[in-house]
C-alpha cells in the first residue's frame, strides 16, 4: 500500500526524568477517570505508566532508572498482536494503514482475554462506571468517548488527533501529514524531550532516523543503545527505548541471570 | 393430573433443556448488560467550536507559558506554550492537571463566614459586601485602638502588582508586619547582597554550561523553574554537559547525573571548602576574576588552607579524599563549570554559610557573571506608583517594629522572617498580631514545626484567607473571600525563579469566574476605599484591571499580544551593576557588617542517643508540596511504594532495617522531638544507612477527598533551626527513630 505508515515511538531513558507528565497528559487528552483510591496499581487506570526499574545493588552502586510505557501496538507478524487474536468480538484490531492498535469500546463484551494475552500490562479494566465531581465533567474533551463499566481501554496513540490531522489534511487537499501534525498528547507534553513519535516508515521522520528499523525483520534495530521491551516474545512493539545504561537495556528482557550478555535489540 | 416420579423428573430435564436450547435467556442477558452499559451517567461531552487562549502558568514559581484548548467556553486541556522562553512547549505534571483545580471539588465557591469553632467546618455563606465590610469593621476597630501594627499580611509570592498592592494596603493601614513564603531564592538574595553588595534575583546560566556541581539540588525534581531545568538537562544529555550530584540519597537526579557522591547529610558547606583548597593548592583558580574582581580573596583563602584539608573533610562529609581532589579537579578545569545549591526543590531556604560556600566556590573559578555562571539579574522596575501620604495612625504604626525582627540589628539584611514571625507570636502571652490576612499561601501546611504554628493560629483572634481552594490555613479561618484562580483573572507574573534573564509574563481570564470569587486585587481596594480617606487616596483606581493596566504602561500592549515580555536587548549586566560594594569587587569576606560569617554546621534537634537516625524530607514532582496540593490526576501517578490506600512510606536502607528488625511493607511509628507518625516501610538501597527519608507533599488535612487524609505532613515531625546570618529557617531534616508496631 502506497500510503502504509507505522506509527511508533522512541523513548530516551536517558533523558526520561520519571516526572510523570506524560501520564498526566494522557489522563487529561483522553478523558481518563480517577477514584478516590488509586494506589491499588492493578485497577489503576494509566494508559501510559513510568515504572521505575533498580538495578538490585546495594548502596552505593544502586541505580534507577524509569521507564515509560504506552501500549506498545504490537505488529508481531503482520498485525496478529498478542490482544488482536484472541478477542471474541472484533473489539481491538491492528490497522495495516497506521500500525496502530484500536479499541472499539461499544464492541468490548469485557472478557479481559486481551489482558491476559498483553505481556505489557497495557490494557485496563474498567470496574465501575468513571464519576467526575463536582464540575469536573465540564473539562472533558468531545474527542474521546467516556468509557463505561465493564470494557477494556488502552493506549491509543491519540488515534483522535490522527482523525482531527488527517480531517484537516483532507480539506486542503492532502494525502499526507506532516510529521508536527500528527503527535500524541505525551510526546508533545514531555518537557525534557525524551519522547519522539512519527512514522517509522518515512525516513524524513525523526523516529526512524533514530533507530532505523529493519522493516524486514519485524522493526529490529541496530542502534547500540536502543532495546524494546521483551523482544524475544517476537511482539515487534513499536515502542523503542534509548538507555546507555546496560543494565537498563537488559532489564528490558527476561534474561536468565548466566545467559550470556547479547542485548535484545541485536539478539535473534 | 398425577404427579409422579416419572413425571416430576421429565418436567424438570425438559424444562432445563429448553430452557438452554432458547436464546431468551441468553439474549436477555447479553440485552441487559448493555442496557446497563449504556445508563446514561458516563457522560457525553458536548462537542462545540475549539479555540485556544495563551496564559500563564502561576501555580509555582516556574511561570511556564500555557496554551488553554478550548471547546466553546469550557477549557478541556492545558498545555505547553510553543515559542515561550520558559518552557517552549513543553509543561509539567501539575501544568497540565490545573483545570482539575479550576473545575474541582476543592474551590471555595462563595465568600464564607465561620460558624461553630474554627475549623469545624460549619461555614454561612455570605454576600461579598457583607465579607469586605467585616473585614473593614475588624481593621478600623484595631486602628481606632491605635493597633494598627497588629495587622499581618501572609503573601505568597514578593513579586507583582498584587504584592505591591497589598504592601501599599499594610502601608497605608499603617503595619511593617507584611510576610512572604520563603524559599531557597531568598538564600539566594541574601547571597547576592553579602557577597555582592546587590539587591537583586540569583540566575543562573544553565544553557550555557558545561558541568553542574549540584549540591543536593534537585535538577530535575522541581528546583528552580522545573520545565526549564528538565529541558537544560536534556540538553547537557546531547552536549556533553556533565552533571555531579553531591547528596545522601538516590534521587532522580542522582540517577540521572553523570556521577551520584553521596555525603553525610548538612556536611555540603564542608566539601564546597574542600573543594576550594584543592582549587587553591593547586593553583586551579581563575586568576583574572580573583586579581581584578574581589576582595578579601587571602583571608578566606587563609582560613580554607588552614581549616579544610580534604583528609579531613574526607572525615566529615564521609567522601574519599581522593574523589575530593579529582572532583575539584574536573570542576576547574572544566570551561563553564556552576556550582548550585538549596536543596530538593528549593522549597525552604538554608544555610547561609552553605550558600556562601557554594558561591565562593563559583567566584573561585570565575564563574561570577560570565557565560554559563551565576547572573545578579535585576528585580522588575515598572511598578511606580506615587508614595502613600501616611495619616497619622499609619505613620504611628509604621514605627513599631517588625514582629520577626527582619531588618533589625540581628537581621539587618532580611527582609521576611516568616519562621521566625510564628515563633516570635508563640513565645507571647498574648499575640502581637490581633488580625491575619492570608493570600496565596498556606502556612498551617507549609511551615515546618506544624503545632507551633497551629498553637499561633489559635491566639491570633481574626484570621482571614482569600485562597480559592479550602486548604488547611482557610478551613481554619473565620472568613473566607476567595480568589479567582490563575485561570479566572488577570495578574502579572515577574519574573521566573533562576532564570537568567528578566521576563514578565501574564496571566489572563481563560474562562469567565466559575463561582461567586473575587480578585484580590480588587478585595484590597475595596478594603482600603472602607478605611477612611487616608487609605483610599492611596487606592485611586477603579478596580485591579485598571490598576494593571496603567501600571504596565506601554509593556501592557505586548503582554495581550504576546503573552510575555522580555528584554530583547537583554546582556549580562556590567561588573558595576553587579558588584555594588563602593569597592566594587565580589567579597569572598564582607567586613563592613557586624555578621560572623564563620560557618557553622547546622546543628539538628534532638540527641544522637536517643534519636539514633537522622530524618530528612525528600521533593518528587508527583507530589506538589506548597500551597497547591496535589490535584486527583498527580496524586494517582504517585507510586505504591510512596504511599498506599492512606499510609506513607519512608525509605530506609536495607542495613538500617535490619538493624531494628524491620522488613519491607511493615508498619513504624517514626519519632523526633517534634511530633510522631505511623509509617510503612520501604526498603531502598539508594539511602546512605541510618538515614530515613520521608516524601514531602502528603498528610494534608483539608481540601477533597482525593488529597486529605493520606499520608503523612513532613512539617509535623521537622523543626525549624533559625540561620544565625539570615534568621531564615536553615533546617534540613531532624534525628529521629523508628520503633517498630
Amino acid at each position: 500500500m502506497r500510503d502504509e505508515k507505522k506509527y511508533g515511538m522512541v523513548i530516551d531513558l536517558d533523558k526520561c526524568t520519571g516526572c510523570g507528565a506524560c501520564m498526566v497528559a494522557c489522563m487529561a487528552e483522553n478523558n481518563v477517570p480517577f477514584k478516590e483510591d488509586e494506589s491499588n496499581k492493578l485497577d489503576s487506570i494509566t494508559w501510559m505508566r513510568v515504572y521505575k526499574l533498580t538495578n538490585e545493588k546495594p548502596f552505593p552502586e544502586a541505580d534507577i532508572c524509569y521507564i515509560p510505557r504506552p501500549c506498545m501496538h504490537c505488529e508481531a507478524d503482520h498485525g496478529h498482536s498478542p490482544c488482536v487474536s484472541v478477542c471474541p468480538a472484533t473489539a481491538t484490531d491492528y490497522s495495516l494503514r497506521t500500525g496502530i492498535v484500536s479499541q472499539i469500546y461499544s464492541r468490548c463484551i469485557g472478557c479481559r482475554y486481551c489482558m491476559v494475552a498483553c505481556p505489557y500490562h497495557a490494557r485496563y479494566f474498567n470496574w465501575w462506571d468513571p464519576v467526575w465531581p463536582s464540575d469536573m465533567e465540564k473539562y472533558l474533551s468531545p474527542n474521546v468517548s467516556p468509557r463505561m463499566r465493564g470494557v477494556v481501554e488502552k493506549c491509543s496513540f491519540c488515534f483522535h488527533r490522527y482523525q482531527l490531522a488527517m480531517d484537516k489534511a483532507f480539506l486542503e487537499k492532502r494525502r499526507e501529514l506532516k510529521e508536527n501534525e500528527y503527535q500524541t498528547a505525551c510526546a508533545q507534553a514531555c518537557p525534557a524531550d525524551a519522547i519522539t513519535f512519527g512514522d517509522l516508515n518515512n525516513p524524513e521522520h525523526a523516529v526512524q532516523q533514530l533507530v532505523r528499523p529493519d522493516r524486514k525483520n519485524g522493526g529490529r534495530t541496530k542502534h547500540p543503545r536502543a532495546f524494546r521491551l521483551l523482544e524475544r516474545l517476537g511482539t515487534n512493539p513499536k515502542i523503542y527505548y534509548l538507555s546507555s545504561r546496560e543494565w537498563v537495556r537488559r532489564a528490558g528482557d527476561n534474561y536468565l541471570k548466566k545467559e550470556n550478555k547479547t542485548l535484545s535489540g541485536r539478539s535473534t | 393430573m398425577n404427579i409422579n416420579r416419572r413425571s416430576f423428573l421429565s418436567f424438570v430435564i425438559g424444562s432445563a433443556a429448553g430452557t438452554t436450547l432458547s436464546p431468551l435467556p441468553w439474549k436477555m442477558q447479553d440485552d441487559s448488560a448493555i442496557w446497563s452499559q449504556n445508563w446514561p451517567w458516563v457522560p457525553v461531552p458536548k462537542d462545540g467550536e475549539a479555540n485556544y487562549t495563551h496564559s500563564t502558568c502561576t501555580l509555582c514559581s516556574g511561570h511556564c507559558g500555557i496554551t488553554i484548548r478550548k471547546i466553546d467556553d469550557r477549557a478541556v486541556k492545558i498545555e505547553g506554550m510553543k515559542g515561550h522562553p520558559v518552557n517552549d512547549g513543553g509543561i509539567c505534571i501539575l501544568g497540565l492537571s490545573g483545570l482539575q483545580l479550576l473545575y474541582g471539588p476543592s474551590r471555595v465557591k462563595t465568600p464564607l463566614r465561620r460558624e461553630g469553632k474554627r475549623g469545624e467546618g460549619k461555614w454561612k455563606k455570605i454576600s461579598w459586601d457583607t465579607a469586605i465590610s467585616e473585614v473593614a469593621y475588624r481593621l478600623v476597630e484595631l486602628r481606632s485602638k491605635g493597633q494598627s501594627h497588629t495587622l499581618g499580611f501572609i503573601s505568597g509570592s514578593e513579586q507583582g502588582t498584587i504584592t505591591a498592592l497589598s504592601k501599599r494596603f499594610m502601608t497605608a493601614y499603617g503595619s511593617r508586619n507584611f510576610l512572604q513564603t520563603p524559599s531557597m531564592d531568598d538564600s539566594y538574595a541574601m547571597v547576592l547582597n553579602l557577597m555582592q553588595g546587590v539587591d537583586a534575583q540569583a540566575g543562573f546560566d544553565f544553557e550555557n554550561t558545561d558541568f553542574v556541581l549540584s549540591f543536593g539540588s534537585g535538577i530535575i525534581e522541581g528546583w528552580g523553574s522545573p520545565v526549564r531545568m528538565f529541558r537544560a538537562n536534556s540538553h547537557w544529555r546531547t552536549n556533553g554537559g556533565k552533571v555531579v550530584q553531591i547528596e545522601p540519597r538516590l534521587s532522580n537526579t542522582a540517577a540521572k547525573s553523570d556521577k551520584w557522591i553521596p555525603i553525610n547529610p548538612g556536611t555540603e558547606a564542608d566539601l564546597a571548602f574542600g573543594l576550594a583548597h584543592v582549587i587553591i593548592k593547586q593553583s586551579l583558580y581563575d586568576r583574572d576574576f580573583i586579581d581584578n574582581h574581589s576582595s578579601g580573596f587571602d583571608h578566606w583563602k587563609k582560613r580554607v588552607l588552614d581549616e579544610y584539608h580534604p583528609g579531613k573533610v574526607a572525615k566529615t562529609t564521609g567522601i574519599d579524599n581522593s574523589t575530593i581532589i579529582s572532583l575539584a579537579r574536573d570542576f576547574a578545569r572544566r570551561s563553564r563549570p556552576l556550582a548550585i545549591c538549596g536543596k530538593g526543590q528549593g522549597k525552604t531556604p538554608g544555610s547561609s554559610g552553605e550558600f556562601m560556600a557554594v558561591h565562593a566556590l563559583n567566584a573561585l573559578v570565575g564563574s561570577i557573571n560570565r557565560k554559563g555562571g551565576v547572573w545578579a539579574v535585576p528585580r522588575p522596575g515598572y511598578i511606580d506608583w506615587p508614595e502613600v501620604k501616611m495619616d497619622k495612625t499609619a505613620a504611628k504604626g509604621l514605627q513599631q517594629r517588625r514582629v520577626d525582627g527582619a531588618g533589625d540589628k540581628k537581621y539587618p539584611k532580611s527582609g521576611s522572617l516568616l519562621n521566625r514571625f510564628f515563633k516570635m507570636i508563640h513565645s507571647k502571652e498574648i499575640s502581637p498580631i490581633q488580625a491575619l490576612l492570608v493570600s496565596d499561601a498556606n502556612p498551617r501546611y507549609t511551615l515546618p514545626d506544624s503545632k507551633t504554628i497551629k498553637e499561633v493560629f489559635d491566639k491570633i483572634p481574626f484570621v482571614a484567607s482569600f485562597s480559592s481552594f479550602m486548604d488547611e490555613t482557610a478551613a481554619n479561618s473565620d472568613l473566607i473571600l476567595p480568589n479567582h484562580i490563575y485561570l479566572e483573572r488577570y495578574e502579572d507574573v515577574p519574573g521566573v525563579t533562576g532564570l537568567q534573564k528578566p521576563i514578565v509574563s501574564l496571566s489572563r481570564p481563560v474562562v469567565k469566574p466559575q463561582f461567586n470569587t473575587k480578585h484580590v486585587g480588587d478585595v484590597i481596594i475595596g478594603l482600603a476605599k472602607q478605611l477612611g480617606k487616608g487609605t483610599a487616596d492611596a487606592f485611586a483606581w477603579e478596580n485591579y484591571e485598571n490598576c494593571l493596566e496603567k501600571t504596565m504602561g506601554k509593556m501592557w500592549k505586548t503582554l495581550i499580544e504576546a503573552g510575555f515580555w522580555t528584554d530583547p536587548n537583554f546582556k549580562k549586566p556590567k561588573w558595576d551593576k553587579i558588584l555594588d560594594f563602593s569597592s566594587g569587587k565580589f567579597a569572598f569576606l564582607n567586613n563592613n557588617t557586624s555578621i560572623d560569617y564563620q560557618y557553622r554546621p547546622v546543628k539538628l534537634e534532638g540527641e544522637p542517643t536517643s534519636f539514633p537516625l537522622t530524618l530528612i524530607p525528600y521533593d518528587s514532582m508527583r507530589l506538589a508540596n506548597g500551597f497547591i496540593g496535589d490535584p486527583p490526576f498527580v496524586i494517582k501517578t504517585v507510586e505504591d511504594t510512596v504511599l498506599k490506600k492512606k499510609d506513607s512510606f519512608v525509605e530506609i536502607n536495607p542495613k538500617t532495617a535490619r538493624a531494628f528488625s524491620l522488613s519491607e511493607g511493615s508498619y513504624a511509628v517514626l519519632t523526633t522531638l517534634k511530633g510522631s507518625a505511623r509509617v510503612r516501610i520501604h526498603l531502598f538501597d539508594g539511602i546512605m544507612p541510618g538515614i530515613v527519608a520521608i516524601p514531602s507533599g502528603l498528610g494534608h488535612t483539608a481540601y477533597d477527598k482525593f488529597l486529605s487524609g493520606k499520608g503523612v505532613n513532613v512539617n509535623e515531625l521537622i523543626g525549624s533551626v533559625e540561620d544565625p546570618v539570615s534568621g531564615l529557617n536553615a533546617a534540613w531534616g531532624i534525628r529521629a527513630k523508628l520503633n517498630k508496631t
